[in-house]
């Protein structure tokens, strides 16, 4: 409780300096989304859009079940669901799906796990996010964390995920890049992956195969009224 | 992609639509209408004296379906609206478009040229389909007007003000309701078109056009505040207290396609008559509410008809391309397209 009430201080008396800072947070998802796809996080977080399709609607899903069973206690440990997490130093904020309070000595040590739909991914957008998470957990509590785990919908295995320097120094680029995006307000031009845009949600409206040809719309124009 | 969401035409006076679960009722005298699912649903349009729950209208915010009044005549009273959508960076730089005269005019080169060219192929079929059937005059005088808006076409694509491009739109108007009444076979004393008449329409033919207008700029609207942009302030039409600008830009693409040929359909196929049709003392005239019906219906159905997109080459429902114009717009206006694609009818 003592340290709790620090750190609830600590915020009042910063909160002149931290008020900037604070709307300037950005969203923790985007990380992920920059990860995947520069413009997908874009269509995002600078333009406001979203579709859904069967792999959103699933993740929801997925996520919705981790929220209803609040703090569940196992043993001495506490687990809390959705919890509302943030970075100053990272710039995020966000909800982490699920952090276990373990008990350690007198203090609590925060471990993350994140939910996710799919199966383990070559790139290592799951772990930044997760990583993203801790160090808001680190900085909230005022503690190291070692490592988190991923928890994959279809191999319903957890996956502990080692922090190391590696992924942070990663997750600060990926986190300072994502911010850099959005403060521009500019959405990066499409490039059509079929491997990965067939299976975005996004699809229908970023159009990568017909917006990416970069072919002048005047011509185009020109053409039909020659033909006419 | 989008699916085609259906739209809900209340047209019985009286009528009562209400919320049931996840359901929307349409009751009249405390007996069951109708009932559809709400997420099956783009937009509700009520005609004339139809009252509709609180409740509903919240859950219709909440879920994206626009809510629009329509007088008994389908003119334009009040829509209900949820928070706004899109985001302000959109917006800004559709004001910021509208204040530039060479962006205006790139964006209100495309309209015209699209409008235009599907202005003519509506002349083009009918040639194609009838021109056996019409009369030797009548059939060169549409031939010369086909030639014409293309020839008008071709001019609006040389770099020129808005100004002079909104005089050639002005022209290729004259040109097409020139020759529009040799366009109808069917019934020529009913339905004789002289000139276009809208505040108000002033015979049968008019009192079709202005209808079917009047409910593409409602799907005009709908897809622009889905994809962000601000209904209100246009490129071709200019700013003017309570008129959705924009909309009526976007339109002008959809009239020929959607409106033109279906209102021609609609009277060529004798699917209306005489019979769908008042005056009132002052000229004006009116669909009855059957004729209405037969109008809503038709439109509901051209909606569904696929055709291939010319700009992104894909094959979609025609309801749909309001949305998809929508989204090119404002990737135009975002520097993802270099102007702006129009929707050209083949």
């Amino acid at each position: 409780m003592t340290s709790a009430a620090a750190t609830s201080g600590a915020f009042t008396s910063s909160t002149t300096t931290s008020t900037v800072a604070e709307d300037d947070l950005i969203p923790l998802s985007a990380l992920q989304h920059y990860l995947f796809c520069p413009r997908q996080c874009a269509l995002i977080h600078v333009e406001q859009q979203w579709e859904e399709n069967l792999y959103t609607a699933e993740g929801r899903i997925l996520h919705r079940k981790t929220e209803v069973q609040d703090a569940l206690s196992r043993g001495d440990d506490r687990i809390v669901h959705g919890m509302a997490i943030r970075s100053f130093a990272l710039g995020v904020a966000g909800i982490a799906d699920v952090v276990e309070l373990r008990r350690a000595g007198g203090a609590l040590q925060p471990f993350p796990v994140e939910y996710k739909r799919g199966r383990p991914k070559v790139h290592r957008a799951d772990e930044v996010q997760l990583c993203a998470q801790a160090l808001c957990l680190e900085e909230m509590f005022e503690v190291r964390i070692a490592e988190g785990a991923l928890f994959y919908g279809k191999t319903r295995r957890r996956k502990t995920v080692p922090l190391d320097e590696d992924l942070r120094t990663l997750t600060r680029q990926v986190a300072a890049a994502t911010r850099a995006m959005i403060a521009s307000g500019r959405t990066p031009p499409p490039i059509y992956d079929k491997k990965r845009c067939d299976t975005c949600s996004m699809l229908g409206i970023c159009r990568p195969q017909r917006l990416s040809r970069h072919s002048s719309v005047g011509a185009w124009l020109a053409r039909h009224v020659d033909k006419a | 992609m989008r699916r085609l969401l259906n739209t809900l035409y209340v047209t019985t006076q009286g009528a009562w639509v209400s919320k049931d679960g996840a359901n929307v009722v349409v009751s009249v005298d405390g007996s069951e209408r109708g009932r559809v699912p709400v997420h099956t649903l783009g937009s509700i349009v009520c005609f004339g004296r139809v009252s509709m729950s609180a409740p509903l209208m919240g859950a219709c915010a909440e879920t994206g379906v626009c809510i629009a009044y329509l007088s008994e005549s389908g003119r334009f009273l009040a829509r209900v609206e949820g928070p706004v959508s899109g985001n302000v960076l959109l917006r800004r730089e559709q004001y910021r478009r509208t204040d530039d005269s060479d962006a205006t005019a790139a964006i209100v080169r495309s309209i015209v040229v699209g409008k235009t060219l599907n202005h003519r192929t509506v002349l083009r079929r009918v040639l194609r389909d009838h021109g056996e059937s019409l009369d030797p005059s009548n059939c060169e005088a549409v031939v010369a007007a086909a030639e014409r808006l293309k020839d008008i076409a071709r001019r609006a694509l040389r770099p020129q003000p808005a100004d002079s491009l909104r005089g050639l739109e002005g022209e290729a108007g004259l040109v097409y309701f020139g020759v529009f009444n040799h366009l109808i076979r069917q019934d020529k004393d009913s339905f004789r078109f002289v000139r276009r008449s809208r505040r108000p329409p002033l015979d049968p033919v008019n009192a079709v056009l202005s209808f079917l207008y009047t409910l593409v700029v409602h799907d005009c609207r709908g897809a622009l505040e889905g994809v962000g942009l601000d209904p209100a302030v246009g490129f071709l039409h200019r700013d003017r207290p309570g008129r959705p600008s924009l909309a009526l830009d976007l339109m002008e693409e959809f009239r020929a396609p959607l409106a033109d040929r279906l209102a021609l359909s609609l009277i060529n196929r004798r699917q209306l008559t005489a019979r769908e049709f008042r005056s009132e003392q002052n000229g004006a005239t009116l669909l009855t509410d059957d004729g209405r019906k037969a109008v809503l219906v038709a439109y509901q159905e051209r909606k569904r008809d696929e055709i291939t997109h010319p700009f992104l080459e894909e094959k979609m429902a025609m309801g749909l391309l309001f949305h998809v114009q929508a989204l090119l717009l404002a990737r135009h206006l975002r520097r993802d397209l270099d102007e702006y694609p129009p929707f050209l009818w083949r």
